[in-house]
């Protein structure tokens, strides 16, 4: 496995997998991720994993503690890693979990539809059935608590930001930016085109695994009515 | 039991963060200033990650239900009980009923208010942090308004012979150690020179003249100023030539540089990933005059190594550790 490590200020260590966004660096990350879940070392306070890093926080006098203050802890914790990654048996990748997203598109709840369709010259139907046979790869989770930053939407329904930024953007909305989709879990601002909405919750902070998605699932869009939405949203109530 | 009076101008229950979650793009939360909840804790015989509560430029007015061993630390606040002005960074003994109130700020701009026992609430996320965008952890996920009441924690066995030393001096309002910690471990706020930093991830795509910049000019502290960050107000700072960075980790005093040229240090509410380049790192040691920053002061970066950054961060844990062992020794 080849990677560079390099310094996030005095307390934590970039694992820099390359400079390109790719499948091929995803599952890398995936796999070290997973062996990290696995492994906890006692070391570590956390990793976030990115595209194409997998950052590692420390704490640095327990590090420099388990070397007797022979090494500065950068040192220390680089040796660490670099250890610790050396014993991942490459080639046991587990299946992407698929999860199924319900949106209701269009209406009170994807206000920009029709400025999507527009856009790229398609009707609001055809923006709705290209959106929803898409299979899309959770790349990493960040921004705000449990938003995914989704690859793989066809670029025929691609859409730029919108101009001026959305002060309120509802929770649960669906969106587009350029090549790119998401889903927002809280309430934020945004420049986001918004073409739908799920019932489901993508922050759950009540839950152990406080997010919905993870980076590496597999996402896929399921179009709802309007009715069904309600259903939903009423039996999870 | 503590009631507050008035709840100042932001005023949460924060412990050291909520860590663990970033992954799932949680925010780590936390204190702004570590090194004041850390002490404050350590002086009323609590461990470093207890929760305390973090106040901001105007201090809340906090009634007392019980006799309660109370530390004050980081900014001056000017606190006071029952209008007896107090000192900072020491142990105070608190008498039931009395108030605790805070003045004019003189110091900084964050007091960190710790309680033996800490405060009995629910941790979300294994944190007591309140996240208040999100409006989870600390007390009801926001922060303190008039009226609300919050009940303390079991002391340590080193709180209560703390507070059985102090319990035969205590007559009026309050007793207040004459001893405090040592001179060299209480910041002074106001005279910092420069806070010190390291080299960014992508220091080496900024201009020359950036570089020159961000260590010779000063950086004003911008009114669009919170726990998330500052945004800064000074010379514009480039790329070499524009480039699109891919989002990654970001940390606890990271400086970005959105494209617009204005940089903005990232604090405890920060994002958990960021996708602008990263010019600088604010040093460890030095986040504490950071936090007590306040909008419109100046701000003046210097480098430093990243050799001498971790050698002050070891220096400094070796000095909490002896302040926290000198407790345990003057009240065994």
């Amino acid at each position: 496995m080849e990677y560079k490590l390099l310094p996030l200020g005095d307390q934590a260590v970039i694992i820099e997998f390359g400079t390109e966004i790719s499948t091929n660096i995803q599952k890398k990350i995936h796999l070290v991720t997973a062996y990290l879940d696995e492994q906890a070392p006692p070391w570590m306070i956390e990793y976030i994993p990115a595209f194409t890093t997998v950052t590692i926080f420390y704490q640095p006098a327990a590090i420099s503690r388990l070397c007797n203050h022979r090494y500065l802890p950068f040192e220390y914790a680089s040796e660490l890693i670099t250890s610790l990654l050396s014993s991942i048996t490459g080639g046991k990748t587990s299946e992407p979990r698929v999860v199924k997203i319900p949106v209701c598109y269009g209406g009170e709840f994807g206000p920009d539809i029709e400025n999507v369709a527009k856009l790229n010259g398609l009707t609001t139907e055809e923006v709705i059935h290209i959106h929803a046979t898409g299979v899309y790869s959770v790349f990493m989770i960040g921004f705000a608590p449990g938003f995914p930053f989704i690859g793989g939407m066809s670029e025929k329904i691609a859409a730029p930001r919108r101009a001026t930024p959305r002060l309120k953007i509802p929770a649960r909305s669906v969106g587009i930016a350029g090549i790119q989709t998401g889903v927002y879990p809280i309430e934020t601002p945004g420049g986001w085109q918004l073409i739908g909405r799920t019932p489901l919750e993508l922050f759950r902070p009540d839950d152990a695994v406080p997010s919905l998605l993870q980076a590496g699932d597999q996402v896929q869009f399921t179009p709802i009515s309007l009715e069904e939405y309600q259903e939903w949203e009423n039996e999870n109530q | 039991m503590i009631t507050i009076i008035k709840p100042g101008l932001l005023t949460s229950i924060q412990d050291l963060g909520r860590y663990g979650y970033q992954k799932y793009g949680v925010i780590a939360s936390g204190v702004m200033d570590p090194i004041a909840h850390r002490v404050a804790n350590l002086l009323v015989g609590n461990e470093e990650n207890e929760s305390t509560i973090e106040m901001t430029l105007i201090g809340p007015t906090i009634q007392f239900h019980q006799d309660t061993l109370i530390a004050i630390c980081g900014g001056d606040l000017s606190p006071a009980i029952n209008g007896k002005p107090i000192g900072l960074w020491r142990p105070i003994f608190v008498k039931k009923g009395s108030e605790l109130a805070f003045g004019k700020c003189q110091a900084g701009c964050r007091a960190y208010l710790a309680v033996a026992g800490g405060f009995s609430i629910q941790s979300v996320m294994e944190s007591k942090s309140t996240y208040l965008r999100a409006e989870i952890g600390g007390y009801k996920g926001r922060a303190f308004k008039k009226g609300d009441v919050i009940h303390l924690g079991q002391p340590s066995e080193l709180s209560s012979k703390m507070v059985q030393a102090y319990k035969s001096h205590l007559s009026s309002d309050f007793f207040s150690d004459a001893w405090t910690v040592d001179a060299g471990f209480i910041p002074i706020y106001q005279k910092k020179s420069a806070i010190r930093v390291l080299q960014g991830r992508h220091y080496h795509l900024f201009s020359k003249e950036s570089h020159k910049k961000l260590y010779t000019e000063g950086f004003e502290v911008s009114p669009q100023s919170d726990r998330m960050g500052y945004r800064l107000m000074g010379p514009s700072l480039t790329l070499e030539k524009p480039e699109e960075m891919i989002s990654e980790a970001v940390a606890f005093g990271t400086i970005q540089v959105p494209p617009g040229g204005d940089s903005i240090i990232l604090l405890a509410d920060r994002q958990t990933t960021g996708g602008y380049p990263k010019i600088a790192q604010v040093a460890t040691v030095d986040l504490p005059f950071l936090a007590q920053a306040k909008p419109g002061d100046q701000l003046h970066f210097t480098e430093i190594t990243h050799d001498e950054a971790q050698r002050l961060i070891l220096e400094r844990e070796r000095e909490l550790q002896a302040l926290k062992q000198g407790i345990q020794l003057k009240f065994a």
